[in-house]
Protein backbone atom coordinates (compact mmCIF):
# COMPACT_ATOMS: atom_id res chain seq x y z
CA UNK A 1 0.00 0.00 0.00
CA UNK A 2 2.73 2.45 1.03
CA UNK A 3 6.20 1.80 -0.30
CA UNK A 4 9.54 3.38 0.59
CA UNK A 5 12.07 2.84 -2.17
CA UNK A 6 15.71 3.76 -1.65
CA UNK A 7 14.75 6.78 0.46
CA UNK A 8 17.55 9.01 1.74
CA UNK A 9 17.20 12.25 3.63
CA UNK A 10 20.07 14.57 4.45
CA UNK A 11 19.97 17.71 6.54
CA UNK A 12 23.23 19.36 5.50
CA UNK A 13 25.91 16.82 6.40
CA UNK A 14 23.58 14.80 8.61
CA UNK A 15 22.33 11.59 6.99
CA UNK A 16 19.03 10.99 8.79
CA UNK A 17 17.80 8.26 6.46
CA UNK A 18 19.96 6.18 4.14
CA UNK A 19 18.59 3.95 1.41
CA UNK A 20 15.49 3.05 3.39
CA UNK A 21 13.10 0.60 1.76
CA UNK A 22 10.05 -1.20 3.15
CA UNK A 23 6.42 -1.78 2.29
CA UNK A 24 3.44 -1.16 4.54
CA UNK A 25 0.90 -3.84 3.61
CA UNK A 26 -2.80 -3.05 3.24
CA UNK A 27 -5.14 -3.93 6.08
CA UNK A 28 -2.66 -4.61 8.85
CA UNK A 29 -0.84 -2.80 11.60
CA UNK A 30 2.73 -2.04 10.60
CA UNK A 31 5.28 -0.76 13.09
CA UNK A 32 8.46 1.20 12.54
CA UNK A 33 10.65 1.08 15.61
CA UNK A 34 14.13 2.19 16.49
CA UNK A 35 16.09 4.02 19.16
CA UNK A 36 15.80 7.77 19.69
CA UNK A 37 17.07 9.77 16.74
CA UNK A 38 16.93 6.83 14.35
CA UNK A 39 14.89 8.88 11.86
CA UNK A 40 11.36 7.59 12.52
CA UNK A 41 9.54 10.92 12.64
CA UNK A 42 11.50 12.07 9.59
CA UNK A 43 10.06 9.06 7.76
CA UNK A 44 6.54 10.23 8.69
CA UNK A 45 7.25 13.79 7.64
CA UNK A 46 8.37 12.47 4.27
CA UNK A 47 5.13 10.52 3.81
CA UNK A 48 2.93 13.49 4.67
CA UNK A 49 4.87 15.86 2.41
CA UNK A 50 6.17 18.11 5.19
CA UNK A 51 9.68 17.14 4.06
CA UNK A 52 10.93 15.96 0.68
CA UNK A 53 13.39 13.06 0.28
CA UNK A 54 16.93 13.78 -0.92
CA UNK A 55 16.80 10.59 -2.98
CA UNK A 56 14.40 7.73 -3.61
CA UNK A 57 10.65 7.61 -3.93
CA UNK A 58 7.58 7.00 -1.81
CA UNK A 59 4.55 5.55 -3.51
CA UNK A 60 1.06 5.27 -2.06
CA UNK A 61 -1.49 3.04 -3.79
CA UNK A 62 0.72 3.08 -6.87
CA UNK A 63 1.09 6.86 -6.92
CA UNK A 64 4.39 8.68 -6.47
CA UNK A 65 4.07 11.22 -3.64
CA UNK A 66 7.22 13.07 -4.79
CA UNK A 67 5.76 16.53 -5.43
CA UNK A 68 2.24 16.21 -4.02
CA UNK A 69 1.33 19.02 -1.58
CA UNK A 70 0.60 17.95 2.02
CA UNK A 71 -3.12 18.74 1.87
CA UNK A 72 -3.41 16.71 -1.36
CA UNK A 73 -1.69 13.77 0.31
CA UNK A 74 -4.43 13.88 2.94
CA UNK A 75 -6.99 13.85 0.13
CA UNK A 76 -5.32 10.77 -1.35
CA UNK A 77 -6.09 8.95 1.88
CA UNK A 78 -3.27 9.36 4.40
CA UNK A 79 -3.96 10.89 7.81
CA UNK A 80 -1.73 11.18 10.83
CA UNK A 81 -1.51 11.97 14.52
CA UNK A 82 1.41 13.73 16.15
CA UNK A 83 3.91 12.69 18.78
CA UNK A 84 3.26 15.93 20.68
CA UNK A 85 -0.53 16.08 20.47
CA UNK A 86 -1.76 18.81 18.13
CA UNK A 87 -5.50 19.13 18.62
CA UNK A 88 -7.09 22.56 18.07
CA UNK A 89 -7.36 23.46 21.74
CA UNK A 90 -9.61 26.50 21.46
CA UNK A 91 -12.16 24.64 19.35
CA UNK A 92 -14.80 22.21 20.58
CA UNK A 93 -14.38 18.48 20.09
CA UNK A 94 -17.10 18.56 17.45
CA UNK A 95 -15.38 21.37 15.54
CA UNK A 96 -12.04 19.56 15.75
CA UNK A 97 -13.50 16.50 14.06
CA UNK A 98 -15.41 18.61 11.52
CA UNK A 99 -12.15 20.29 10.47
CA UNK A 100 -11.02 16.82 9.41
CA UNK A 101 -14.01 16.61 7.05
CA UNK A 102 -13.00 19.75 5.18
CA UNK A 103 -12.33 18.00 1.86
CA UNK A 104 -15.55 16.06 1.96
CA UNK A 105 -17.82 19.09 2.32
CA UNK A 106 -18.28 20.04 -1.29
CA UNK A 107 -20.57 23.05 -1.11
CA UNK A 108 -19.30 26.19 -2.82
CA UNK A 109 -19.17 29.81 -1.82
CA UNK A 110 -22.66 30.52 -3.15
CA UNK A 111 -24.15 27.63 -1.22
CA UNK A 112 -22.48 28.78 1.95
CA UNK A 113 -23.71 32.39 1.61
CA UNK A 114 -27.29 31.49 0.77
CA UNK A 115 -27.48 28.56 3.18
CA UNK A 116 -28.64 26.43 0.25
CA UNK A 117 -30.26 23.07 0.81
CA UNK A 118 -27.02 21.37 -0.25
CA UNK A 119 -25.06 23.38 2.32
CA UNK A 120 -27.42 22.58 5.16
CA UNK A 121 -27.53 18.89 4.26
CA UNK A 122 -23.73 18.65 4.03
CA UNK A 123 -23.24 20.42 7.37
CA UNK A 124 -25.89 18.30 9.10
CA UNK A 125 -24.28 15.15 7.70
CA UNK A 126 -20.84 16.25 8.84
CA UNK A 127 -22.12 17.00 12.31
CA UNK A 128 -23.83 13.62 12.57
CA UNK A 129 -20.72 11.85 11.37
CA UNK A 130 -18.52 13.82 13.76
CA UNK A 131 -20.77 12.72 16.64
CA UNK A 132 -20.48 9.15 15.42
CA UNK A 133 -16.68 9.33 15.27
CA UNK A 134 -16.53 10.86 18.76
CA UNK A 135 -18.81 8.03 19.86
CA UNK A 136 -16.27 5.47 18.65
CA UNK A 137 -13.90 6.86 21.26
CA UNK A 138 -16.58 7.50 23.91
CA UNK A 139 -16.04 11.25 23.68
CA UNK A 140 -19.49 12.12 22.36
CA UNK A 141 -20.75 13.35 25.72
CA UNK A 142 -18.06 16.03 25.65
CA UNK A 143 -18.70 17.11 22.03
CA UNK A 144 -19.47 20.73 22.99
CA UNK A 145 -16.47 21.17 25.30
CA UNK A 146 -13.21 22.78 24.28
CA UNK A 147 -10.48 20.31 23.40
CA UNK A 148 -8.28 22.04 25.96
CA UNK A 149 -10.41 20.64 28.77
CA UNK A 150 -9.61 17.01 27.89
CA UNK A 151 -7.05 14.83 29.64
CA UNK A 152 -3.93 13.82 27.75
CA UNK A 153 -5.29 10.38 26.89
CA UNK A 154 -8.59 11.83 25.70
CA UNK A 155 -6.80 14.39 23.53
CA UNK A 156 -5.01 11.51 21.83
CA UNK A 157 -8.36 9.83 21.16
CA UNK A 158 -9.69 13.10 19.78
CA UNK A 159 -6.71 13.17 17.45
CA UNK A 160 -7.65 9.66 16.28
CA UNK A 161 -11.24 10.77 15.64
CA UNK A 162 -10.10 13.88 13.79
CA UNK A 163 -7.68 11.89 11.63
CA UNK A 164 -10.39 9.33 10.80
CA UNK A 165 -12.71 12.18 9.76
CA UNK A 166 -10.52 12.72 6.70
CA UNK A 167 -11.61 9.22 5.55
CA UNK A 168 -8.07 7.87 5.30
CA UNK A 169 -7.09 4.53 3.83
CA UNK A 170 -3.90 4.60 5.87
CA UNK A 171 -3.55 6.07 9.33
CA UNK A 172 -0.10 7.11 10.57
CA UNK A 173 0.34 7.14 14.35
CA UNK A 174 3.42 8.93 15.66
CA UNK A 175 4.23 7.44 19.08
CA UNK A 176 0.57 7.15 20.12
CA UNK A 177 1.33 6.18 23.73
CA UNK A 178 4.18 8.60 24.41
CA UNK A 179 3.61 10.14 27.84
CA UNK A 180 0.55 7.97 28.64
CA UNK A 181 0.07 6.13 31.92
CA UNK A 182 -0.34 2.31 31.89
CA UNK A 183 -4.16 2.34 31.97
CA UNK A 184 -4.29 4.91 29.15
CA UNK A 185 -1.87 2.71 27.19
CA UNK A 186 -4.10 -0.34 27.52
CA UNK A 187 -7.13 1.70 26.48
CA UNK A 188 -5.35 3.13 23.45
CA UNK A 189 -4.19 -0.34 22.44
CA UNK A 190 -7.82 -1.46 22.32
CA UNK A 191 -8.78 1.63 20.35
CA UNK A 192 -6.05 1.01 17.77
CA UNK A 193 -7.08 -2.64 17.33
CA UNK A 194 -10.68 -1.49 16.85
CA UNK A 195 -9.71 1.16 14.30
CA UNK A 196 -7.81 -1.50 12.40
CA UNK A 197 -10.79 -3.87 12.56
CA UNK A 198 -12.98 -1.17 11.06
CA UNK A 199 -10.85 -1.49 7.94
CA UNK A 200 -8.21 1.23 8.33
CA UNK A 201 -4.61 0.20 7.66
CA UNK A 202 -2.25 1.47 10.33
CA UNK A 203 1.39 2.47 10.17
CA UNK A 204 2.83 3.43 13.54
CA UNK A 205 6.06 4.61 15.05
CA UNK A 206 6.58 3.60 18.64
CA UNK A 207 9.14 3.42 21.38
CA UNK A 208 7.30 1.18 23.78
CA UNK A 209 8.46 -2.31 22.81
CA UNK A 210 5.79 -4.28 24.63
CA UNK A 211 3.14 -2.12 22.99
CA UNK A 212 4.56 -2.59 19.50
CA UNK A 213 5.21 -6.32 19.86
CA UNK A 214 1.67 -7.10 20.98
CA UNK A 215 -0.02 -4.81 18.46
CA UNK A 216 1.84 -4.95 15.16
CA UNK A 217 1.55 -7.62 12.51
CA UNK A 218 4.82 -6.63 10.89
CA UNK A 219 7.70 -4.50 12.11
CA UNK A 220 10.65 -2.73 10.51
CA UNK A 221 13.58 -1.65 12.66
CA UNK A 222 15.44 1.56 11.94
CA UNK A 223 18.87 2.26 13.42
CA UNK A 224 21.09 5.21 12.52
CA UNK A 225 19.00 5.88 9.42
CA UNK A 226 19.12 2.34 8.04
CA UNK A 227 16.64 -0.52 8.12
CA UNK A 228 18.38 -3.32 10.00
CA UNK A 229 15.52 -5.82 10.16
CA UNK A 230 11.98 -6.39 8.97
CA UNK A 231 9.58 -9.17 9.83
CA UNK A 232 6.99 -10.49 12.27
CA UNK A 233 7.24 -9.48 15.95
CA UNK A 234 8.66 -12.89 16.85
CA UNK A 235 11.37 -12.71 14.21
CA UNK A 236 12.25 -9.16 15.30
CA UNK A 237 12.42 -10.14 18.95
CA UNK A 238 15.08 -12.75 18.21
CA UNK A 239 17.07 -10.83 15.61
CA UNK A 240 20.65 -10.43 16.87
CA UNK A 241 21.10 -7.04 15.14
CA UNK A 242 17.96 -5.65 16.79
CA UNK A 243 19.01 -6.90 20.19
CA UNK A 244 22.37 -5.26 19.66
CA UNK A 245 20.80 -1.96 18.62
CA UNK A 246 18.57 -1.87 21.67
CA UNK A 247 20.71 -3.50 24.34
CA UNK A 248 24.25 -3.02 23.07
CA UNK A 249 26.81 -5.63 22.06
CA UNK A 250 27.96 -8.28 24.46
CA UNK A 251 31.65 -7.96 25.28
CA UNK A 252 33.60 -11.01 24.18
CA UNK B 1 -48.18 65.23 16.20
CA UNK B 2 -47.39 68.37 18.14
CA UNK B 3 -45.42 66.41 20.70
CA UNK B 4 -43.35 64.89 17.94
CA UNK B 5 -42.18 68.21 16.54
CA UNK B 6 -39.54 69.04 19.17
CA UNK B 7 -38.21 65.53 18.86
CA UNK B 8 -37.87 65.86 15.11
CA UNK B 9 -36.22 69.24 15.48
CA UNK B 10 -33.82 67.84 18.02
CA UNK B 11 -33.03 64.96 15.70
CA UNK B 12 -32.42 67.32 12.78
CA UNK B 13 -29.91 69.37 14.70
CA UNK B 14 -28.31 66.27 16.16
CA UNK B 15 -27.97 64.69 12.75
CA UNK B 16 -26.49 67.77 11.10
CA UNK B 17 -23.87 67.98 13.84
CA UNK B 18 -23.11 64.33 14.29
CA UNK B 19 -23.84 62.57 11.01
CA UNK B 20 -20.13 62.36 10.22
CA UNK B 21 -19.54 60.63 13.55
CA UNK B 22 -22.29 58.11 12.81
CA UNK B 23 -20.88 57.54 9.32
CA UNK B 24 -17.42 57.07 10.78
CA UNK B 25 -18.69 54.44 13.20
CA UNK B 26 -19.98 52.40 10.28
CA UNK B 27 -16.83 52.82 8.20
CA UNK B 28 -14.56 52.08 11.14
CA UNK B 29 -16.59 48.99 11.99
CA UNK B 30 -15.99 47.74 8.46
CA UNK B 31 -12.27 48.45 8.81
CA UNK B 32 -12.09 46.65 12.16
CA UNK B 33 -13.94 43.69 10.61
CA UNK B 34 -11.50 43.66 7.69
CA UNK B 35 -8.56 43.16 10.04
CA UNK B 36 -10.58 40.75 12.18
CA UNK B 37 -10.80 38.53 9.09
CA UNK B 38 -7.04 38.20 8.65
CA UNK B 39 -6.54 37.86 12.41
CA UNK B 40 -9.09 35.04 12.49
CA UNK B 41 -6.77 33.18 10.14
CA UNK B 42 -3.76 33.87 12.36
CA UNK B 43 -2.32 36.59 10.13
CA UNK B 44 -1.13 39.86 11.62
CA UNK B 45 -1.48 41.97 8.49
CA UNK B 46 -1.25 45.76 8.75
CA UNK B 47 -1.97 46.46 5.09
CA UNK B 48 -5.62 47.38 5.59
CA UNK B 49 -5.06 51.14 5.84
CA UNK B 50 -3.28 50.99 2.49
CA UNK B 51 -6.13 48.96 0.96
CA UNK B 52 -8.54 51.54 2.35
CA UNK B 53 -6.50 54.24 0.63
CA UNK B 54 -6.43 52.41 -2.69
CA UNK B 55 -10.20 52.00 -2.50
CA UNK B 56 -10.72 55.64 -1.51
CA UNK B 57 -8.57 57.00 -4.35
CA UNK B 58 -10.07 54.65 -6.92
CA UNK B 59 -13.64 55.59 -6.01
CA UNK B 60 -12.90 59.33 -5.73
CA UNK B 61 -11.17 59.48 -9.11
CA UNK B 62 -14.10 57.70 -10.74
CA UNK B 63 -16.56 60.14 -9.16
CA UNK B 64 -14.47 63.20 -10.03
CA UNK B 65 -13.53 62.39 -13.60
CA UNK B 66 -16.29 60.20 -14.99
CA UNK B 67 -20.04 60.36 -15.00
CA UNK B 68 -20.33 56.82 -13.73
CA UNK B 69 -22.74 56.17 -10.88
CA UNK B 70 -21.68 55.83 -7.25
CA UNK B 71 -22.26 52.07 -7.37
CA UNK B 72 -19.56 51.67 -10.01
CA UNK B 73 -17.13 53.78 -7.98
CA UNK B 74 -17.76 51.62 -4.90
CA UNK B 75 -17.39 48.44 -6.93
CA UNK B 76 -14.01 49.61 -8.13
CA UNK B 77 -13.02 50.55 -4.57
CA UNK B 78 -13.43 46.85 -3.75
CA UNK B 79 -12.00 45.32 -6.92
CA UNK B 80 -8.77 47.30 -7.15
CA UNK B 81 -7.55 46.51 -3.59
CA UNK B 82 -8.49 42.86 -4.21
CA UNK B 83 -6.24 42.71 -7.25
CA UNK B 84 -3.38 44.39 -5.39
CA UNK B 85 -3.90 42.02 -2.43
CA UNK B 86 -3.75 39.05 -4.77
CA UNK B 87 -0.43 40.18 -6.21
CA UNK B 88 1.29 41.04 -2.94
CA UNK B 89 -0.40 38.28 -0.92
CA UNK B 90 1.10 35.36 -2.83
CA UNK B 91 4.72 36.15 -1.86
CA UNK B 92 4.17 37.80 1.55
CA UNK B 93 1.70 35.37 3.12
CA UNK B 94 4.48 32.80 3.43
CA UNK B 95 5.72 34.98 6.28
CA UNK B 96 4.27 34.60 9.72
CA UNK B 97 3.92 36.58 12.91
CA UNK B 98 5.83 39.80 13.23
CA UNK B 99 7.58 39.31 9.87
CA UNK B 100 4.27 39.53 8.06
CA UNK B 101 3.39 42.62 10.08
CA UNK B 102 6.66 44.24 8.98
CA UNK B 103 6.19 43.29 5.33
CA UNK B 104 2.63 44.62 5.24
CA UNK B 105 3.64 47.83 7.00
CA UNK B 106 6.34 48.23 4.37
CA UNK B 107 3.74 47.72 1.68
CA UNK B 108 1.57 50.41 3.28
CA UNK B 109 4.47 52.83 3.21
CA UNK B 110 5.14 52.04 -0.45
CA UNK B 111 1.50 52.76 -1.31
CA UNK B 112 1.64 56.05 0.60
CA UNK B 113 4.81 57.18 -1.17
CA UNK B 114 3.42 56.22 -4.58
CA UNK B 115 0.22 58.18 -3.95
CA UNK B 116 2.31 61.09 -2.69
CA UNK B 117 4.34 61.25 -5.90
CA UNK B 118 1.79 60.54 -8.58
CA UNK B 119 0.30 63.33 -10.64
CA UNK B 120 -3.29 62.16 -10.98
CA UNK B 121 -3.68 61.47 -7.23
CA UNK B 122 -3.00 65.11 -6.47
CA UNK B 123 0.33 64.34 -4.74
CA UNK B 124 0.67 65.70 -1.21
CA UNK B 125 -2.40 67.92 -1.70
CA UNK B 126 -4.63 64.89 -2.16
CA UNK B 127 -8.03 65.16 -3.78
CA UNK B 128 -10.44 67.91 -2.83
CA UNK B 129 -14.08 68.45 -3.61
CA UNK B 130 -15.15 64.83 -3.76
CA UNK B 131 -18.93 64.82 -4.25
CA UNK B 132 -20.86 63.92 -1.08
CA UNK B 133 -22.59 60.78 -2.28
CA UNK B 134 -22.47 58.55 0.78
CA UNK B 135 -25.79 58.27 2.52
CA UNK B 136 -26.65 56.61 5.79
CA UNK B 137 -28.33 53.64 4.15
CA UNK B 138 -25.28 52.94 1.97
CA UNK B 139 -23.19 52.45 5.08
CA UNK B 140 -25.88 50.49 6.86
CA UNK B 141 -26.32 48.21 3.85
CA UNK B 142 -22.62 47.55 3.26
CA UNK B 143 -21.82 47.08 6.95
CA UNK B 144 -24.79 44.71 7.15
CA UNK B 145 -23.57 42.80 4.09
CA UNK B 146 -20.07 42.56 5.59
CA UNK B 147 -21.43 41.22 8.87
CA UNK B 148 -23.69 38.78 7.05
CA UNK B 149 -20.95 37.39 4.83
CA UNK B 150 -18.48 37.06 7.68
CA UNK B 151 -21.11 35.38 9.87
CA UNK B 152 -21.89 32.86 7.13
CA UNK B 153 -18.19 32.16 6.65
CA UNK B 154 -17.74 31.56 10.38
CA UNK B 155 -20.44 28.90 10.41
CA UNK B 156 -19.00 26.91 7.52
CA UNK B 157 -16.00 24.83 6.62
CA UNK B 158 -14.16 28.03 5.65
CA UNK B 159 -14.53 29.52 9.13
CA UNK B 160 -13.44 26.28 10.75
CA UNK B 161 -10.45 26.13 8.39
CA UNK B 162 -9.47 29.72 9.35
CA UNK B 163 -9.62 28.87 13.02
CA UNK B 164 -7.70 25.64 12.56
CA UNK B 165 -4.99 27.51 10.63
CA UNK B 166 -4.79 30.11 13.39
CA UNK B 167 -4.31 27.44 16.05
CA UNK B 168 -1.88 25.14 14.26
CA UNK B 169 -1.26 25.51 10.56
CA UNK B 170 0.70 22.28 10.20
CA UNK B 171 -2.08 20.22 11.76
CA UNK B 172 -4.58 22.13 9.59
CA UNK B 173 -2.61 21.33 6.45
CA UNK B 174 -2.57 17.64 7.33
CA UNK B 175 -6.35 17.72 7.76
CA UNK B 176 -6.52 18.43 4.04
CA UNK B 177 -6.85 22.21 4.24
CA UNK B 178 -5.19 24.30 1.56
CA UNK B 179 -3.53 26.65 4.05
CA UNK B 180 -1.98 29.05 1.51
CA UNK B 181 -5.28 29.32 -0.38
CA UNK B 182 -7.30 30.10 2.74
CA UNK B 183 -4.80 32.68 3.95
CA UNK B 184 -4.98 34.37 0.56
CA UNK B 185 -8.78 34.30 0.70
CA UNK B 186 -8.80 36.03 4.10
CA UNK B 187 -6.26 38.59 2.92
CA UNK B 188 -8.08 39.45 -0.33
CA UNK B 189 -11.53 39.56 1.27
CA UNK B 190 -10.12 41.80 4.00
CA UNK B 191 -8.73 44.08 1.29
CA UNK B 192 -12.15 44.28 -0.38
CA UNK B 193 -13.88 45.27 2.86
CA UNK B 194 -11.22 47.87 3.72
CA UNK B 195 -11.32 49.24 0.16
CA UNK B 196 -15.09 49.67 0.12
CA UNK B 197 -14.88 51.32 3.55
CA UNK B 198 -12.35 53.73 2.00
CA UNK B 199 -14.67 54.44 -0.93
CA UNK B 200 -17.57 55.22 1.40
CA UNK B 201 -15.36 57.34 3.64
CA UNK B 202 -14.03 59.47 0.77
CA UNK B 203 -17.57 60.35 -0.34
CA UNK B 204 -18.51 62.06 2.89
CA UNK B 205 -15.24 63.64 3.99
CA UNK B 206 -14.97 65.84 0.89
CA UNK B 207 -11.18 65.58 0.88
CA UNK B 208 -8.59 62.80 1.09
CA UNK B 209 -4.80 62.80 1.17
CA UNK B 210 -1.90 60.35 1.35
CA UNK B 211 -1.52 60.99 5.10
CA UNK B 212 -4.98 59.51 5.81
CA UNK B 213 -3.83 55.98 5.05
CA UNK B 214 -0.47 55.78 6.78
CA UNK B 215 1.09 53.93 9.71
CA UNK B 216 -1.10 55.52 12.43
CA UNK B 217 -4.24 54.54 10.57
CA UNK B 218 -3.05 50.95 10.23
CA UNK B 219 -2.46 50.87 13.97
CA UNK B 220 -5.83 52.54 14.67
CA UNK B 221 -7.62 49.83 12.72
CA UNK B 222 -5.79 47.10 14.60
CA UNK B 223 -6.51 48.82 17.91
CA UNK B 224 -10.26 48.96 17.26
CA UNK B 225 -10.38 45.24 16.54
CA UNK B 226 -8.18 44.22 19.47
CA UNK B 227 -9.98 46.59 21.87
CA UNK B 228 -13.35 45.09 20.98
CA UNK B 229 -12.15 41.51 20.85
CA UNK B 230 -11.25 39.42 17.83
CA UNK B 231 -12.94 36.17 18.82
CA UNK B 232 -16.22 37.09 17.14
CA UNK B 233 -17.90 39.69 14.91
CA UNK B 234 -19.48 41.74 17.70
CA UNK B 235 -16.09 42.58 19.22
CA UNK B 236 -14.62 44.57 16.30
CA UNK B 237 -17.97 46.33 15.74
CA UNK B 238 -18.22 47.43 19.38
CA UNK B 239 -14.52 48.32 19.47
CA UNK B 240 -14.89 50.56 16.41
CA UNK B 241 -18.00 52.19 17.88
CA UNK B 242 -16.42 52.97 21.24
CA UNK B 243 -13.09 54.16 19.88
CA UNK B 244 -14.85 56.40 17.35
CA UNK B 245 -17.04 57.94 20.05
CA UNK B 246 -14.34 58.17 22.70
CA UNK B 247 -12.53 61.23 21.27
CA UNK B 248 -15.92 63.00 21.03
CA UNK B 249 -16.86 62.12 24.58
CA UNK B 250 -13.42 63.12 25.84
CA UNK B 251 -13.67 66.61 24.38
CA UNK B 252 -13.80 68.04 27.89
CA UNK B 253 -10.31 66.77 28.59
CA UNK B 254 -9.05 69.08 25.84
CA UNK B 255 -5.27 68.77 25.69
CA UNK B 256 -5.29 65.48 27.60
CA UNK B 257 -7.65 63.87 25.16
CA UNK B 258 -5.07 61.68 23.45
CA UNK B 259 -3.46 60.74 26.74
CA UNK B 260 -6.80 59.63 28.23
CA UNK B 261 -7.56 57.76 25.03
CA UNK B 262 -4.24 55.94 25.32
CA UNK B 263 -4.76 55.20 29.01
CA UNK B 264 -8.11 53.54 28.33
CA UNK B 265 -6.49 51.39 25.66
CA UNK B 266 -3.68 50.31 27.95
CA UNK B 267 -6.11 49.42 30.73
CA UNK B 268 -8.31 47.33 28.44
CA UNK B 269 -5.36 45.49 26.94
CA UNK B 270 -3.88 44.81 30.38
CA UNK B 271 -7.05 43.64 32.09
CA UNK B 272 -9.15 42.32 29.19
CA UNK B 273 -6.61 40.71 26.89
CA UNK B 274 -9.35 39.18 24.75
CA UNK B 275 -11.06 42.55 24.27
CA UNK B 276 -14.13 43.97 25.92
CA UNK B 277 -16.49 41.59 24.10
CA UNK B 278 -15.35 38.20 25.32
CA UNK B 279 -18.49 36.03 25.57
CA UNK B 280 -16.84 33.39 27.72
CA UNK B 281 -15.70 35.94 30.29
CA UNK B 282 -19.07 37.68 30.28
CA UNK B 283 -20.90 34.39 30.79
CA UNK B 284 -18.67 33.31 33.67
CA UNK B 285 -19.05 36.77 35.25
CA UNK B 286 -22.86 36.41 35.31
CA UNK B 287 -22.62 32.85 36.54
CA UNK B 288 -20.42 33.95 39.40
CA UNK B 289 -22.84 36.73 40.31
CA UNK B 290 -25.80 34.37 40.19
CA UNK B 291 -24.11 31.76 42.37
CA UNK B 292 -22.97 34.46 44.79
CA UNK B 293 -26.55 35.69 45.09
CA UNK B 294 -27.83 32.13 45.47
CA UNK B 295 -25.42 31.43 48.32
CA UNK B 296 -26.36 34.73 49.98
CA UNK B 297 -30.05 33.79 49.76
CA UNK B 298 -29.23 30.42 51.20
CA UNK B 299 -27.41 32.11 54.07
CA UNK B 300 -30.50 34.19 54.77
CA UNK B 301 -32.86 31.22 54.77
CA UNK B 302 -30.46 29.22 56.95
CA UNK B 303 -30.38 32.08 59.46
CA UNK B 304 -34.18 32.20 59.48
CA UNK B 305 -34.36 28.57 60.46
Amino acid sequence: MLRFDGISKRFGGLHVLQDVGFTVPEGGIFGLIGPNGAGKTTAFNLVTGLLRPTAGSITFAGRDLGTVAPHRITELGIARTFQNIRVFKEMTLLENVMVGMHDHLDYGFAGLLTRSRGFRAAEADARARAHELLGWFRLDAKAKQLADSLSYGEQRKLEFARALATKPKLLLLDEPVAGMNPSEKTELMDEIVQINQRGFSIFMIEHDMRFVMSLCHRIAVLNFGRIIAEGTPDAIKNDPQVIEAYLGKEEA
Amino acid sequence: MATLMPLLEWFDSFWSTYNTVVFSIGVNAMLALSIYLTLSCGLLSLANAAFMGIGAYAASLVSMHTGLPFGVALLLSGVLPALVALVIGIPTLRLSGVYLAMATLGFGEVVRVIILNLEFTGGPMGINGIPQKTEFWHILLLLGATLYILARLRRSKVGRAFEAIKEDDIAARLMGIDVAGHKLLAFVLGAVIAGVAGGLNAHYTFTIGPGNYAFENAVDILTMAVFGGTGNLIGPTIGATILTLLPEVLRNFKDFRLAVNGLILVLVILYLPKGIWDPRRIRSFWQRRRSARASRMKGVSDAAL
